[in-house]
């Protein structure tokens, strides 16, 4: 047998890693996950939808459904309280078998100002967007990995990749849950479960419309649909949407600290 | 005092007020406004309502009205694009429960493909629910299927004082009849219902007859009222009392199969300096125009995008007017004063300020879907004039007077200077209307027409 010295395949990427049917979203109201879900509900997947509120869960259900989801199903839960991830995780298994691909999606973030002057804040800040981020990914992610397969992605930020003085408290939780993946991801390696790390740029949604010149931030519709594209694909690992954040971070996390400390950004 | 509320005071106060620019289709007039609130959901609405001080909220859609009935200058909008998800839909009946922020675009995608259809579909699909029916919009099958309005069988409008309040033909009748038409001004329309219909696919069955003069318009149209569902004239607005145009007519292709993959046309980057466009240009377009579709008269099978919205294909086609943006003059004329209408055309012609897009419609007689609704019996025109200040301001009065005087009408929709005397004489019972306004809503058109507050 002779072996070419250029395989004729075509491009690896493209093949799917995982047949992706079955999606747990986690904190399915917030303004990207919503985009996700209307892309995925047009490729007719099967979607069970967590978030707080049932009445708008309920609106999303039948909007999906009409895009041509397979099947939408809803748990109504506040992710931030770790008290009810058992509930929320014992329902995605029971009700919601064999699910194979699940997304975090929540997030929260606050005023700079306030949760520099407000412990409550920024407690809370590190609650949502850190600890109960990590809590329940750690539920799912022994139980993709008791049964080999599957992809855990969480939507984190480039404002993790270096903290500054306007939002750093945001941005260290953010950083927080990417090294966490980071961890993770090599954890669940062996067992053949993927762990992405999606870090959008600003994006024009709900939580960044306080901020200003949020009319040029990235458009939600183009960023689902790289986080889309990615949970299809085998890779990359660690997504950054819209690309060119992945340049623009690579240059400013080269920036000394000795520097980057007295710039106002 | 807490370290807490110390910041929120500090940020209250150190804000400066937000400015923001908002633009209509026209780009003119240019006006700020306040602050635009962007509710994600219905649920948000009543609050946004209950904490605006009276007269400072309007309804924003896609921005597609041309004039300053989608503005509300130095006040709030509420952008209501995000109320973008369809609450059901009965495949048996047709019938859709949409959001306001829904665009029609969006349902034709979704729809389409099931084998329904939008009963009224207006030049463009980039509109809202909530703007197609605030305006009452009308398309090519207007002497067949009326107005937009007429196929919505019931709002959800959310009202400052009153919360939901349901709208039907038997529950808030009257209510339902000042909200359509009602150009956003009886409150935020949470949802409508809105009733499709069947058609076979994507395709139309179109035929395109030149004509040389009014006359042979009309009697094209009394030919194919019967025959045809959509009718539509191209007119050459150089060409005077001649009225020479493309008559365009066409019906659903029974079958000529689904498959169907629409293009995604370009875009035009920025606004054209104005010198482009000029009386020789714009003529040698025309006549052109003219030309190549004389040429081709006859009957093909098109996509339903091309027929419908032709315009579509070029995204942000109103920058072709330059950054002082343009003008629509769209008015209707009863049939029984065809000579007014002739002299409307002369006017324009002889002014040679026209453009490429004169748009002539008969409407047909269906009674009216709501109070302030513009279609009613007689030929409607619609035409783009480039801003150049006061000149074109001056032609547009002179073509007011021509309405006026008629008996006719002009579109609020399209509208961003028609005098107090013209709306009165175009809606004479629109103080009927006003006990249905929300006190916390207005807008710059209201304001300009009405002199209220």
């Amino acid at each position: 047998m002779t072996i070419a010295a250029h395989p004729t395949t075509t491009r690896p990427a493209a093949t799917p890693a995982t047949a992706m049917k079955k999606i747990v979203i986690l904190g399915a109201t917030s303004g990207i996950a919503l985009e996700v879900q209307r892309q995925l509900a047009r490729q007719g997947r099967e979607l069970l939808l967590v978030a707080r509120s049932p009445q708008r869960l309920a609106e999303l259900q039948a909007d999906l459904l009409v895009r041509g989801a397979h099947n939408v199903s809803t748990y109504s839960a506040d992710l931030a309280s770790i008290q009810q991830h058992a509930a929320v995780f014992e329902f995605a298994r029971r009700t919601f078998r064999d699910f194979d691909t699940v997304l975090l999606a929540y997030g929260s973030m606050h005023d700079q100002e306030d949760s520099e002057t407000s412990i409550d804040v920024l407690l809370q800040e590190l609650q949502v967007n850190f600890v109960s981020a990590t809590a329940i990914l750690t539920l799912f992610a022994a139980d993709l990995e008791r049964r080999g397969t599957g992809c855990l992605a969480a939507i984190t930020s480039v404002a993790g990749d270096r903290a500054r003085r306007s939002n750093y408290v945001y941005g260290s939780t953010k950083g927080a849950l990417s090294l966490f993946l980071q961890g993770l991801r090599s954890r669940l390696h062996p067992a053949g479960v993927r762990v992405i790390t999606i870090k959008p740029g600003p994006v024009q949604t709900p939580m960044t419309d306080h901020l200003p010149n949020s009319a040029r931030f990235a458009d939600p519709e183009q960023v689902a649909r790289d986080i889309v594209r990615a949970l299809e694909r085998r890779s990359p690992d660690v997504l950054y949407t819209p690309r060119i954040w992945r340049y623009i971070m690579t240059a400013v996390r080269q920036i000394p600290e000795t520097i980057f400390k007295r710039l106002s950004i | 005092m807490s370290s807490q509320s110390a910041a929120a005071l500090r940020k209250q106060f150190a804000a400066p007020p937000p400015t923001e620019q908002i633009l209509s289709w026209g780009r003119y007039p240019k006006s700020a406004h306040h602050h635009v609130h962007k509710p994600a959901w219905n649920d948000q609405v009543p609050d946004i309502l209950k904490a605006a001080v009276p007269g400072f909220l309007l309804p924003y859609g896609l921005g597609r009205s041309y004039g300053d009935s989608c503005l509300n200058a130095g006040r709030d909008l509420v952008d209501c694009r995000r109320l973008n998800r369809i609450l059901g839909f009965d495949e048996s009946t047709g019938m859709l429960r949409s959001e306001s922020g829904v665009s029609l675009s969006d349902i034709i995608d979704v729809f389409l493909p099931k084998g329904w259809f939008l009963p009224v579909t207006p030049g463009t699909r980039f509109v809202t629910v909530g703007g197609a029916s605030a305006n009452d919009v009308h398309g090519k099958n207007h002497h067949c299927a009326g107005t937009f309005g007429a196929h919505v069988r019931q709002i959800g409008l959310h009202r400052s004082n009153d919360g939901l309040v349901i709208c039907n033909s038997e529950e808030n009748s009257d209510m339902l009849h000042a909200t359509i038409g009602g150009l956003g001004l009886t409150g935020v329309i949470a949802w409508a219902d809105i009733q499709l219909k069947r058609v076979a696919g994507p395709w139309i069955d179109a035929e395109s007859i030149p004509f040389q003069s009014l006359n042979t318009f009309l009697d094209l149209n009394r030919e194919s009222n019967d025959r045809f569902e959509y009718t539509v004239a191209w007119l050459d607005c150089f060409a005077g009392k001649n009225a020479r145009g493309i008559f365009f007519r066409g019906n659903h292709a029974a079958d000529h199969g689904k498959e169907f993959h629409p293009r995604r046309g370009p875009k035009l980057p920025f606004a054209l300096p104005s010198w482009m466009l000029n009386r020789y240009s714009v003529k040698a377009f025309n006549m052109a125009y003219y030309s190549i579709h004389a040429a081709k008269k006859g009957a093909v099978v098109v996509p339903y995008d091309s027929f419908f919205t032709p315009l579509d294909s070029i995204r942000q086609w109103n920058l072709l007017y330059g950054k002082q943006g343009f003008l629509q003059y769209q008015c209707v004329i009863p049939e029984t004063n065809l000579e007014a209408f002739a002299e409307l055309l002369d006017r324009i012609a002889r002014s040679g300020m026209g453009s490429f897009l004169g748009v002539l419609k008969q409407f047909g007689s269906a009674p009216p879907a709501g109070m302030l609704s513009f279609p009613r019996p007689g030929l409607t025109i619609a035409l783009d004039f480039a801003m150049r200040g006061e000149r074109t301001l001056r032609l547009m009065q002179s073509l007011d007077e021509i309405v006026r005087q008629s008996g006719g009408a002009l579109y609020p929709a399209k509208d961003a200077r028609m005098s107090p005397a013209l709306f009165e004489a175009s809606f004479p019972r629109w103080r009927g209307f006003v006990p249905y306004i929300d006190p916390k809503i207005s807008s710059s058109f209201w304001r300009r027409v009405t002199g209220a507050q």
